[in-house]
């Protein structure tokens, strides 16, 4: 009997990453170029004056958990990578997928875990949640996820919200998810920047980073950012929207070709940093990745055309509610679509919502991936592809569990461009693991041990074991498995 | 307030009808494989493994098939909107008075016509109750048939079905802590009780002043007499015993809605015999108010003894109006956590109409209880199953939802614009 709460309406869009319209620069460290401005130049800016491609101020610490070397054994295994294998072995060594099959060689010293015919997957991906931004409990105080205070904040980053103790984040990892990108709210048009995290306990957000992974750009259409400024001076239209991204990309160009000239030449004063521009920079260059939240099929399309424009690639259409309406353009332009499996008619712009949307661009070629914006969404992203399978079929349309396990696994790791570390079990991938007590499609089932980097971070019947935030001491009970 | 009983004969079907040879799941009774259930002149006639069948019945042939009543979901605002967040009509949020808002008749704002029926439908729900929310007392539910007729009155199966208050959120209540949410709540009470013996005096205004208006004050009534059901949402332990203790003071036939932290109190709760309205899909602490949820709430309080209706409580996915389908899902979760699949399939039919006051009409294959009846492919609480029948008064419905519409539109590209 509560009220609904419609997070979604300010719902992230997640940048894909864009590929500069030149060839990118050669990265240069920003420590290097200070370096270099030491021999140089009388006026020696420090680091932070300076705008460099790829700078990492504030860098990953996260190391994988210890962990033993485990075999699984006796299990169906869903690779996203082929098709399944069943009554196979997978063995973890070191944090990576040593090997998979119908048997692998054990080392002595293995943990051994008998599967029993359950099933083994890749570790989920959710490439959209604003867990850690949007803290629970859900209180003003912890509100940390948009920016609005104008429509185009790509200066802020979505890391600089993210709180590590938010009590979802292990309530997620129950869930099979051990990769997050946490994004800004959709309350602008261009929202600020993503961050990819492990989701692992740590003390601080560095120690959460997924080392090695790009920054995505969250841009948003629609109602939300004309909603937001209507009145307080615009946009207050969708022309107004359109407008608002190209003056943007505009003088990112400049700020772009400025720097890139500099830092090539290392001639006279820097030009001023500025931090807006210099995410947007990175966009073009193509070391950010453009996730976009859009629902309508036309609006998609202008998108699409402002980045021809601007030559920058959308990496994701978020929540695209239309994206079977356009499925033919999002695979000619190999842009993924991350969706609901049956949201819709929560607002205009959602009216058309379908449950056959993964089907159907899954049909079209197009990569197809469950998100949530949902921190309870979240805990269940196989459910929701289970939904999706089901109206293929009633559609005529027959998806495999071997294909629909990409939509949670490979997809998402491909929109991240984190598809060679994460995303299917494949030797040499990062351990990232979750053994299932069924079928992950059936509603009866759930996750029962994950595995992340090689190291078990969650089983379910290991209660005393289990993660519990700062948050959850004193306030949460202590909650057991399914007993 | 009269209660309306519908000329639900209007959309029954004369029709005889034998579904065969499925597994059917009276849920008023145990399992029965490769059943009968006959329904005749819009009833369920009689269920059961040797049954005559009429020779001018239409035969079914659900062999395969599982065979279950009609489902009930009792948390909904379907019909009440057509649009969730902006723009459209939004019919459940009374203004009221000082928060409280009981004469507000939330079906009298029902879209008979509402394009979220057919997708309510093809997931087997055949009954929802719709809900007023907002204010301390939101106002009173109705019980709603999903057979698409055009008029009000052939829809609705019991109005009121219920009364609802809040009693968690003192902001929404208008109100400035939970003690004077509480105050007010039991001053309404008084005062309808004073208002019903002195309806006299009020009229020629002697009365001292009143919380409430008198069409408040007359819908409450029913509540305070112990006739109609009060419906509390309530998820806090402190919050579900304060709604016990003001049930008990006031002899008051209530509901607890939501029930996060029910589990902690569950023994107590089955002692007063007081049903609960809860999910299985959360166990997020999204509140103060919802520090203790869990998935397994559902299940523990089942156990311990509580009559338990589901409803959707994941909070994302607007499980009470465009994924209103999604009730069998919720169950689902439910079993997952703890509860049996009976109890399950139970929480979401006959529970709730028991709960309400309707289970003498349906809720179970019962003889005698309207035609509702579902045939699925499958296991009805699972993703790969669906409803491939759906009979309301036994009239089977399968017109096509918008999103049908869509869906096949654009399943070539690009689409034909003069089909469907």
């Amino acid at each position: 009997m509560r009220y609904v709460v419609f997070a979604v309406a300010l719902s992230v869009l997640a940048c894909t990453p864009s590929k500069g319209s030149q060839a990118p620069a050669p990265k240069v460290s920003a420590a290097g170029d200070s370096a270099h401005l030491k021999d140089s130049s009388a006026t020696k800016p420090g680091r932070g004056a300076l705008s460099a491609q790829n700078a990492d101020p504030f860098p990953s610490t996260y190391r994988p958990f210890p962990s033993k070397t485990t075999v699984i054994k006796n299990v169906t295994i869903l690779t996203a990578a082929g098709p399944r294998i069943t009554n196979g072995s997978i063995l973890l060594k070191d944090g990576k997928i040593e090997s998979v099959g119908a048997s692998v060689t054990a080392p002595a010293d293995a943990v051994v875990i008998d599967g029993g015919g359950k099933f083994v997957t890749p570790g989920f991906i959710d490439i959209h949640s604003h867990l850690g931004v949007y803290s629970a409990p859900g209180v003003e105080a912890s509100s940390d996820g948009n920016e609005a205070v104008k429509p185009v904040t790509a200066y802020v980053w979505a890391e600089h919200s993210v709180w590590p103790q938010d009590p979802q984040f292990p309530r997620n990892l129950a869930g099979g998810i051990t990769t997050l990108q946490v994004l800004p709210g959709s309350a602008n048009l261009i929202g600020g920047r993503s961050v990819v995290l492990k989701v692992v306990p740590s003390r601080t957000v560095q120690g959460m980073k997924f080392p090695g992974a790009k920054y995505g750009l969250k841009m948003a259409c629609g109602e939300n950012p004309k909603r937001v400024y209507g009145m307080k001076g615009g946009p207050q239209t969708r022309m107004g929207n359109v407008a608002g991204y190209r003056t943007a990309w505009i003088e990112a160009e400049q700020y772009r070709r400025k720097w890139d000239k500099w830092n090539g030449e290392h001639k006279g004063d820097p030009p001023a940093r500025d931090l807006n521009l210099e995410t947007l920079a990175e966009v073009l260059r193509g070391n950010i990745l453009v996730h976009n939240h859009c629902y309508r099929a036309d609006e998609m399309a202008q998108m699409i055309d402002i980045a021809h424009e601007f030559g920058y690639k959308i990496r994701a259409f978020h929540h695209g509610v239309e994206a079977y309406k356009i499925a033919d353009l999002l695979a000619k332009e190999g842009i993924g679509a991350a969706i609901w499996a049956d949201w819709g008619g929560f607002k205009m712009e959602a009216l058309d919502g379908i449950r056959a949307n993964m089907a159907l661009t899954n049909q079209a070629g197009v990569r197809t991936i469950v998100h949530s914006d949902d921190p309870s969404g979240s805990q269940r992203l196989n459910q929701e592809a289970a939904k999706g399978i089901e109206a293929g079929k009633e559609l005529g349309i027959d998806i495999s569990e071997d294909q629909a396990i990409k939509w949670l696994t490979i997809n998402p790791a491909w929109a991240l461009d984190l598809d060679s570390k994460i995303g299917s079990l494949e030797a040499g991938k990062d351990a990232d693991v979750v053994l299932w007590s069924g079928d992950p499609f059936s509603v009866y089932t759930r996750a029962e041990k994950v595995w992340v980097d090689g190291a078990m971070l969650y089983d379910r019947d290991d209660v005393s074991g289990q993660w519990r935030t700062d948050f959850d001491l004193g306030f949460v009970p202590q909650i057991g498995g399914a007993k | 307030m009269a209660l309306a009983t519908c000329a639900l004969a209007a959309s029954a079907s004369a029709q005889t009808i034998a579904i065969t040879g499925g597994k059917v799941f009276p849920v008023n009774a145990p399992p029965i494989e490769g059943g009968t259930v006959l329904i005749r002149n819009g009833k369920i006639a009689a269920v059961g493994k040797n049954i005559a069948i009429p020779g001018d019945a239409q035969r079914i042939d659900a062999t395969g098939k599982w065979v279950t009543p009609g489902l009930v979901n009792s948390n909904t605002s379907l019909g009440l909107g057509d649009v969730g967040f902006s723009g459209g009509p939004r019919e459940l949020v009374a203004k009221g008075h000082d928060g409280i808002a009981a004469g507000f008749s939330v079906w009298l704002g029902f879209n008979t016509q509402s394009v979220m029926i057919a997708p309510a439908r093809e997931g087997g729900v055949t009954t929802i109750m719709v809900n007023p929310t907002g204010g301390l007392v939101s106002g009173q539910s109705a019980i709603i048939d999903m057979n698409g007729a055009l008029e009000l009155s052939d829809v609705l199966v019991k109005a009121p079905a219920s009364m609802i208050a809040q009693i968690e959120d003192d902001d929404g209540a208008k109100v400035g802590a939970a003690g004077e949410l509480l105050g007010e709540l039991r001053d309404l009470i008084e005062d309808t009780k004073s208002y019903t013996r002195r309806k006299a005096d009020f009229e020629r205004a002697q009365t001292r002043p009143f919380v409430a208006t008198r069409r408040d004050l007359e819908a409450m009534i029913p509540v305070v007499e112990g006739r109609e059901v009060l419906t509390i949402v309530a998820d806090k332990a402190s919050e579900i015993q304060a709604a016990l203790n003001i049930a008990k003071d006031y002899n008051l036939k209530i509901v607890i809605a939501g029930a996060a932290e029910g589990w902690m109190l569950a023994d107590k709760i089955a002692a007063a015999k007081v049903p609960v309205l809860t999910g299985a899909m959360n166990n997020i602490p999204g509140s103060f108010s919802t520090l203790g949820s869990r998935q397994e709430n559902a299940a523990m309080l089942r156990k311990a003894g509580v009559q338990v209706g589901i409803i959707g409580n994941a909070g994302g996915g607007d499980e009470d109006m465009f994924n209103v389908r999604n009730i069998r899902y919720e169950a689902g979760n439910a079993v997952a956590y703890g509860m049996s699949w009976d109890d399950a399939l139970r929480a979401i039919t006959l529970a709730p109409a028991e709960i309400y006051g309707v289970s003498d009409r349906l809720g179970s294959l019962k003889a005698g209880t309207e035609g509702n009846v579902v045939i699925w492919s499958g296991d009805p609480l699972e993703f790969a199953s669906r409803a491939e029948q759906v009979f309301i008064h036994g009239k089977k419905l399968d017109s096509p939802s918008r999103q049908d519409l869509l869906a096949k539109r654009y399943k070539t590209l690009p689409p034909k614009y003069n089909t469907p």
